[in-house]
């Protein structure tokens, strides 16, 4: 069997290799994945999406509370002092939440790959003066010291690349996220009201004005994954399927007559967005989990 | 909108007069504690053991910082969700603690706490870290240094931005808010 060495780049962290009948194969050194992970966490705490200040910008010109108006200035200040200043924008850097896409003709080698995604969070933390805000022990409660372990979930996919975004999450909007197992006769007025009582109930807490992420169908623990899955969104990205971009629609429509509105002192800009991601579900089962993200909706990715 | 400026420690009066949506400009010494620091703070009180600060006249600011960069102050500084410090707010506010500054709502217990001993919660806008920081002029830690970030700090502050949430009357700006802007 020949093998022929097509290209390096970054010195010999990727390479493409292909044999002899035509599969390339892509090999990833885990020195690679630690410096993008590190570089991803400090970008995404520094640097707020331009798709979101997008958001602020067009909740500024629509908000009618005085008080709404000028915590939306105030955010669009912070986050231009964050980027020009190379300081987070929120004091709370986020659980390290990273999605892996791996294709499955990528090699990774020189090593442990989630080792490698670990370290990646322990020198971007430590190197980004970023806040430690991991507790080794759900009970015991001791802090780690470096913001590690990651929560790390991968996905194989065909081709040979390899995609990794970190989507670090504030604790204060995901202790307002909800799941609900709902009867499959609840259908669609049932989901909305589950959604919208979440949203309801979160009021000030999570930070608006907010992301709401909502995952419908597949089993408690896939339903949730959805949820968290709808965040990694653009804002201004519809969901493919027509009726789903409906219903994303609607309830974007609905949450902004709560009247909740900027940090909830009142006013109609409580979402930037609602993003709904859906999988099929059981015979018996509609679940429905509610993911909220507070306006910092921090993601970055590296694509080897 | 009309700023009140108040320097700390504050009295009575300064928090009687003051009402649901106004703007208060914070100056003076302040202290920072979470959830950690007030689980030691309660259990000290209920053992009639003496806190690391007197609380009487003080604001208590519901933060945790990310590190300071080489020659900075503090880092980001925003406030915390307060529901988490509900549980041990009234215990403090009863030993004279005047103010609370955080996000989010108060429990009912809170709110009466704040009536019975003239005390006020104040708002910071989450997720404005990085500009709160830059009326934060002085940051040392007094207590609890194995908190890292929850540790308590004394924090000199210069025209800190805040809204009155909750009074002494026992007005809630987030009902209020609400009751104005939500679609009929």
């Amino acid at each position: 069997m020949v093998w022929i060495l097509l290209f390096y780049s970054t010195g010999k962290a990727v390479a493409t290799i292909q044999q002899g009948g035509g599969i390339k194969i892509k090999t990833v050194n885990t020195t690679a994945i630690t410096e993008a992970v590190a570089r991803m966490s400090q970008e995404a705490n520094y640097y707020l999406g331009q798709d979101v200040l997008e958001g602020f910008q067009k909740a500024l010109d629509e908000e009618i509370s005085v008080t709404g108006k000028e915590i939306l200035q105030q955010l669009i200040e912070n986050a231009n002092i964050a980027r020009e200043e190379l300081v987070p924008m929120c004091q709370d850097t986020g659980y390290a939440v990273i999605f892996v896409e791996l294709g499955q003709d990528v090699r990774i080698e020189g090593g442990d790959f989630y080792e490698a995604i670990h370290e990646g969070v322990r020198r971007g933390y430590t190197e980004g003066y970023l806040r430690k805000s991991i507790v080794s022990h759900p009970l015991e409660r001791k802090n780690t010291g470096d913001n590690t372990p990651a929560v790390i979930h991968t996905k194989i996919v065909p081709g040979e690349t390899l995609r990794i975004i970190i989507a670090p999450k504030g604790g204060g909007s995901e202790n307002m996220s909800q799941i609900k197992m709902l009867k499959p006769a609840d259908g669609i007025e049932g989901v909305k009201k589950f959604v919208i009582d979440t949203v309801r109930a979160a009021g000030p807490n999570p930070c608006p004005p907010i992301v709401v992420g909502v995952g419908i169908g597949g089993t408690f623990e896939k339903c949730a994954q959805l949820a968290k899955e709808a965040l990694l969104r653009e804002l201004g990205e519809k969901s493919k399927y027509p009726d789903i971009a409906k219903l994303e629609e609607e309830l974007f429509e609905e949450i902004n007559k709560l009247g909740i509105g900027p940090q909830g002192l009142g006013g109609k800009t409580t979402a930037l967005a609602v993003n709904v991601e859906i999988y099929a579900a059981h015979i018996a089962s509609l679940p429905v989990a509610v993911n909220l993200n507070c306006h910092a909706a921090r993601h970055k990715e590296t694509v080897f | 909108m009309t700023q009140i400026r108040l320097t700390t420690p504050l009295t009575d009066e300064d928090v009687e007069k003051l009402r649901i949506g106004q703007r208060v400009s914070l100056n003076g010494t302040i202290y920072t504690g979470r959830d950690a620091a007030h689980k030691r703070l309660v259990e000290l009180i209920a053992q009639g053991k003496e806190l690391p600060f007197d609380p009487k006249g003080q604001v208590i600011y519901y933060v945790g910082p990310t590190p300071a960069k080489p020659g900075a102050v503090i880092g980001s500084a925003g406030p915390t969700t307060s529901y988490r410090m509900d549980s041990y707010a009234p215990k403090l506010y009863e030993l004279g603690l005047k103010a609370s500054i955080g996000k989010g709502r108060r429990s009912e217990g809170v709110i009466n706490a704040l009536k019975e001993n003239k005390g006020v919660y104040f708002a910071a806008v989450g997720g404005a870290a990085a500009l709160i920081s830059r009326s934060i002029k002085s940051c040392k830690v007094i207590a609890y240094p194995d908190l890292g970030a929850e540790a308590i700090h004394e924090l000199v502050v210069e025209d800190f931005p805040v809204i009155v949430v909750n009074d002494t009357l026992g007005g809630d700006l987030y009902d209020e808010g609400i009751k104005i802007y939500a679609a009929k």
